[in-house]
């Protein structure tokens, strides 16, 4: 008789049919659905028309462009600063429990609420913040107001809410790396910043990767602090991507909407891909 | 040198406390004023604290809508997370225990459902073919669905540290391949399965975005959808507007004051493998 074994496949069974049902199909329809126009009561097979209009609106490219930025700025933002703060708190000061707990508590609270606070606190004329910067005699400008600015706001906000994170996988980084470094470059007669440099930064190589990688796909996909704070105004100047496809479907083009769901994906796997390949391969042995 | 290091230390700390802990304090505040007061969106301290005012009329705003939003939020977060824990612990018990191609192609999902971003409306396609567009069932489904990987790869993790002689003793006792893993194997997962829940909990609570296109509809708002539909409600009554968001912050306070390590484990563990 054939041995049974005590790890049938069938196991994942449960699994896989709620995986592939509502997130496997979805995704290989994408495909499809975004060469059509469809709209409430029908759908047609248009090509790459949906591509063009996209490359050629705009507002929607505006999105692309606008994503982009958003996700390279506030993940450079996350990764220095993540590292700074972790540098920091684990140079064992006072109340350093406290402070860790404070920088993370923000990547727990509801987006919404969030982006919803600093909405109000970035109010250009009552907002607290212009009010602390004319104390100081500087005129704040209109954080959300401003369509030059609009984007930026929104990215400081979020990494105001996820530089907790980044802190947290630093320091977790920084707890593998043997204090014995540190004590041959003071021998060698290594500065401080000479440490930090030449044995700190490149030892916690594995943390700046995770941090780069989380940080870059959740900001091409984040849609709820956009949505909170700015609704990709003014006009289409904080639109990203996952505005778009909203704004596309509530709008019932079903085809563009998709079609910016299927851009989302290609520039997901055309940044990271590569960059995975490439930060992997970097990795420093010692 | 020392002196100027000490200064530095201290400046930065409260750079820190000021930026991460004001925000905080404003929301308290003006979750404690009266709506005139709380209009001016300043740091001053109420006129009159009328706390308990106000989170008696944000709580009977709409009819009771929050606390309908509430009982939502909690049924779907609580059975979703229940499938993502035990549908997510067999597949990191299979992928761990056997080798095979299969592992690969398995592995591979995995990774994509940790990228891929959802294609929302083929997504809505589907559901309203299959009957669950604006249901909760479907939400709980859905939210299974987009949770799994991240559970998959903490357990698969987890399970590496248990040896395989408990499998094999608890097999040669006659143990079916169902019984090793609800005996034996899923009791020793307990670590794993806390921080599983508690960071899938809070995720799947703060979800705005998949309740929006999944779930429309009053009878099936969400915490978060409410808190975003208040804000033009409110305009007039910023000090409602606060005091919702304060009750929205409070659920992951307390999960936070509780499972700090078990929060913190599950999200450097996750990031290991990017």
């Amino acid at each position: 008789m054939r041995r049974k074994t005590p790890y049938p496949y069938w196991f994942v069974a449960p699994a896989a049919i709620i995986f592939t049902v509502l997130f496997t199909i979805p995704t290989v329809t994408s495909l499809y659905f975004a060469l059509t126009r469809w709209d409430l009561f029908s759908q047609t097979f248009i090509g790459f028309d949906n591509f063009v209009q996209f490359f050629r609106e705009p507002g929607l490219t505006r999105g692309l462009i606008n994503t982009v930025i958003f996700a390279g700025l506030t993940s450079g933002l996350k990764t220095v600063l993540g590292l700074l703060l972790a540098v920091l708190l684990t140079a064992g000061i006072f109340a350093q429990g406290f402070l860790r707990a404070v920088v993370f508590f923000p990547v727990l609270v509801s987006t919404i609420g969030v982006g919803l606070t600093f909405t109000e606190l970035m109010h250009p004329t009552d907002g607290a913040i212009n009010m602390g910067l004319s104390f100081f005699g500087i005129d704040g400008p209109g954080w959300l107001t401003n369509p030059d600015l609009a984007l930026i706001s929104v990215a400081l906000v979020d990494v105001w809410r996820g530089v907790g994170l980044a802190t947290l996988i630093y320091i977790a980084g920084l707890a593998s790396i043997s204090p014995e470094y540190y004590e041959a470059a003071r021998m060698d007669g290594a500065t401080r910043l000479q440490q930090y440099w030449r044995v700190t930064v490149p030892l916690v190589r594995p943390a700046t990767t995770t941090v780069i990688l989380l940080s870059l796909i959740g900001g091409m996909r984040l849609f709820d602090l956009i949505w909170a704070m700015t609704r990709g105004g003014p006009g289409f100047s904080s639109d990203v991507l996952a505005s778009v496809i909203y704004k596309q479907y509530q709008a019932g083009f079903y085809g563009l909407s998709t079609a910016g769901n299927v851009i989302l994906f290609i520039l997901i796997g055309v940044l990271v891909m590569p960059l995975v390949y490439w930060l992997n391969r970097r990795e420093v042995d010692l | 040198m020392k002196r100027r290091q000490y200064v530095i230390g201290i400046t930065a700390l409260a750079a820190t406390f000021v930026i991460f802990v004001l925000p905080f304090i404003f929301i308290l505040l003006n979750a404690s004023k009266t709506s005139q007061d709380s209009a001016a969106l300043d740091f001053s301290l109420p006129d009159r604290w009328v706390f308990f005012e106000n989170l008696i009329a944000v709580v009977q705003a709409r009819d009771y809508i929050l606390l309908l939003a509430y009982w939502n939020s909690t049924l779907i977060t609580v059975c979703s997370v229940a499938l993502m824990v035990i549908f997510g612990a067999m597949v990191g018990y299979i992928l761990q225990r056997r080798h095979s191609a299969w592992n690969k192609v398995i592995f591979g999902f995995v990774l994509a459902g940790l990228m891929i971003p959802p294609a929302v409306v083929p997504t809505i396609w589907l559901l309203q073919q299959i009957g669950l567009f604006k249901t909760i069932h479907g939400m709980i489904l859905i939210q299974c669905a987009y949770g799994l990987s991240f559970s998959v790869l903490l357990f698969r993790q987890f399970i590496g540290t248990i040896p395989r002689d408990l499998d094999e003793a608890a097999r040669i006792d006659g143990a079916s391949p169902l019984q090793i893993f609800f005996r034996v194997i899923l009791p020793l997962l307990k670590p794993v399965t806390v921080t599983v829940i508690v960071v899938q909990s809070i995720t799947v609570f703060n979800d705005f975005t998949h309740p929006l296109y999944y779930l429309p509809g009053r009878e099936n708002v969400t915490v978060q959808l409410t808190l975003y539909n208040f804000q033009s409600q409110f305009v007039s009554q910023m000090n409602l507007l606060f005091m919702n968001i304060l009750l929205v912050t409070i659920p992951p306070l307390i999960v936070f004051l509780f499972f700090n390590r078990q929060i913190v484990a599950g999200m450097t563990a996750g990031a290991v493998k990017g």
